[in-house]
């Protein structure tokens, strides 16, 4: 797939753009804070309906106005003839987001998810080595919803459910205190329930993450050997789940599901006392390891660059395996690299549908990425030549 | 801000479902504007809804009387009682004319979030009709969403024991929806294929 024409309205710092894009390499080239980035995040905005930047809507909508648009025109290469979609999402802060799709209203802005997919790199990628769990994990999901988007579906279902969850928790904990000092015991006949729900909910999350897992383990260590160029080890994925060492192979749901009501059985105690959920999915790490070590604390700077990388580009093989290739955008990411790294990941990448690139400093971006290019300045996109 | 009354107005309005703070505005200001006689006929109608209307004592329906136009109805079949979360919901399913049974309105559905347990709904009231034997199908038709479903399962818990058929509507409801929010035929169809629900 590729993106045929990006229209922005209100977003960032963006009045007005219209910009037409064709597929291969296109670079935006122009000095920092000019809105180069801006554009990227539009086209990703609309395959995961968040911001790799952000975790709220409000920085996304340009200063002062009420709501942003953005509209993009994707062709679909996957089949014999190219077809047209038009997607359009409306970002208005405090309220419901409104997404179109060929001019068509939808039900839910998460039913045009999956019409475009991106895989990207950004400078913000270190902290999947080096950050806490949740940036793997949202990692993960994100992946699983690229590949099938009714997970978006699967992971909102969940969370939902864990918010009740530690909402009666929270409450129960209250109560539990309070009847030792002589006040109402608290009402937990619910809770069974609620165990029932999150169970069932997150066995699914666990059951398609452990499958992810799987299919990553190969492709990871395979880009990171391309990436690296023989660094120290084998790059490594274990997946450390809440319900222990041994569950990290993929399973069948409905074991997970026993499993997991199992746990929450065992930690009800605890979770009481704390007020909050302490097994499932939202409490899992993706473990990565460099040889015997973890990465995490132990690999160096550029170790920890050629992991991300490779987790990067692993998600986009695999996704490109499903049938139609994932739109590439790499943010700002040549600048961190140095000139090894750079040139094996242009390589990686060049024959890619499309690739949408970033740079301050045009000589950043390896030749084999030249493209072509836009400039990027003061408000204006200007393609060149 | 605005002078106090008018404020006061906003406020009030603000409070409804539905009704942000500028929607609240632009309908103040309508109704300033107004004729007074519009207005007024609003208030009563108001203050009428209020006076008049009430819950059924049996089911929980909105009613006109003591019972409400179902529980008085000697037609409707009283082996079989259907548990919605709303008034809102009897319309919706009497709307599609496949229902001869009898209504049990919880009021809401479980939602720990908001507050909501099963002695804040009409839980209770729900255990003490089923005591007779009367009823020999219950059916769930609480709302396709999360606190919807945990409710059901919920209520199918509590009831287990009593021996009964226990059914929930059919899947092909929209997912994550309200019940009112389903056209006729959905919903209806939803009905003839509801289906038992084990615990
Ligand atoms: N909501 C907003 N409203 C108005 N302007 C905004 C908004 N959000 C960001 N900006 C402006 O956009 C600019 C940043 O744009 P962007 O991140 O795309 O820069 P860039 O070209 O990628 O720069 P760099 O080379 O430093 O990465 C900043 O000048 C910022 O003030
Ligand atoms: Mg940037
Ligand atoms: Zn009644």
């Amino acid at each position: 797939m590729y993106v045929a024409h990006l229209s922005l309205a209100d977003f960032r710092s963006y009045t007005e753009v219209e910009l037409p894009l064709e597929p291969g390499v296109t670079t935006f080239v122009g000095p920092n804070g000019q809105g180069k980035t801006n554009l990227v995040e539009a086209v990703n905005y609309l395959a995961t309906l968040g911001s790799h930047r952000v975790a709220q809507d409000a920085p996304l909508v340009r200063f002062g106005t009420e709501r942003a648009v953005i509209r993009a025109d994707v062709v679909d290469t996957s089949a014999t003839t190219p077809r047209h979609n038009l997607l359009e999402v409306e970002i208005t802060p405090g309220k419901a987001n409104r997404a179109r799709l060929n001019r068509s209203p939808a039900t839910r802005p998460r039913d045009i998810l999956g019409i475009v997919t991106t895989v990207l790199f950004a400078p913000e990628d270190l902290a999947l080595v080096k950050g806490d769990p949740a940036q793997r994990r949202r990692f993960l999901d994100d992946v699983l919803v690229a590949r099938a988007p009714r997970f978006a579906g699967v992971r909102a279902d969940y969370d939902r459910v864990l918010k009740q969850r530690n909402a009666l928790l929270k409450s129960a904990g209250a109560a539990t205190r309070g009847a030792k000092r002589g006040g109402q015991a608290p009402d937990l006949s619910t809770l069974d329930v609620w165990d029932t729900h999150l169970s069932t909910a997150g066995a699914e999350l666990l059951a398609a993450r452990l499958e992810l897992v799987d299919a990553l383990r190969p492709l990871v260590a395979k880009a990171y050997d391309a990436v690296a160029a023989g660094g120290a080890g084998d790059a490594q994925l274990t997946y450390r789940s809440s319900l222990g060492p041994e569950m990290d192979q993929a399973a069948d749901r409905d074991t997970l599901a026993r499993e997991l009501l199992a746990a929450a059985g065992r930690a009800r105690q605890d979770e009481i006392e704390r007020g909050v959920s302490l097994v499932g999915p939202h409490r899992d790490d993706l473990v990565l390891g460099l040889g015997p070590m973890p990465a995490k604390g132990y690999a160096s700077h550029g170790e920890s660059w050629s992991f991300a990388l490779a987790l990067r580009l692993a998600s986009y093989e695999l996704l490109r395996a499903g049938g139609s290739d994932p739109v590439l955008v790499l943010d700002d990411v040549f600048a961190e690299l140095d000139t090894g790294r750079r040139d094996r990941l242009a390589r990686l990448v060049a024959d890619a549908e499309q690739v949408l690139v970033t740079a301050a400093v045009p000589d950043d971006v390896p030749d084999r990425l030249e493209g072509s290019r836009v400039d990027v300045g003061s408000g204006s996109v200007r393609p060149v030549g | 801000m605005y002078e106090g009354v008018v404020q006061n107005l906003i406020d009030e309005l603000g409070r409804l479902p539905g009704v942000g703070p500028k929607s609240a505005q632009r309908i103040a200001f309508h109704l300033l504007a107004a004729d007074v006689d519009d207005v007024r006929r609003l208030v009563s109608a108001l203050t009428e809804v209020k006076e008049k209307v009430r819950f059924c004592a049996t089911c929980g329906n909105v009613a006109e009387d003591e019972l409400c136009r179902i529980c008085l109805d000697q037609r409707r079949d009283p082996s079989i009682l259907c548990v919605v979360e709303e008034p809102k919901d009897v319309v919706a399913i009497e709307r599609t004319r496949e229902y001869r049974g009898r209504y049990h309105v919880l009021g809401g559905a479980i939602s720990p979030i908001e507050g909501v347990g099963p002695d804040e709904l009409r839980v209770r009231e729900l255990m003490s009709r089923l005591a007779d034997g009367t009823v020999t199908e219950l059916i769930l038709a609480t709302d396709p969403n999360l606190e919807g479903e945990a409710t059901a399962t919920y209520l199918a818990r509590m009831v287990a024991s009593l021996g009964l058929r226990v059914t929930r509507l059919a899947s092909g409801l929209p997912v994550g929806g309200d019940l009112e929010y389903a056209d006729e035929v959905t919903l209806g169809r939803a009905f003839e294929g509801r289906r038992s629900l084990d615990v």
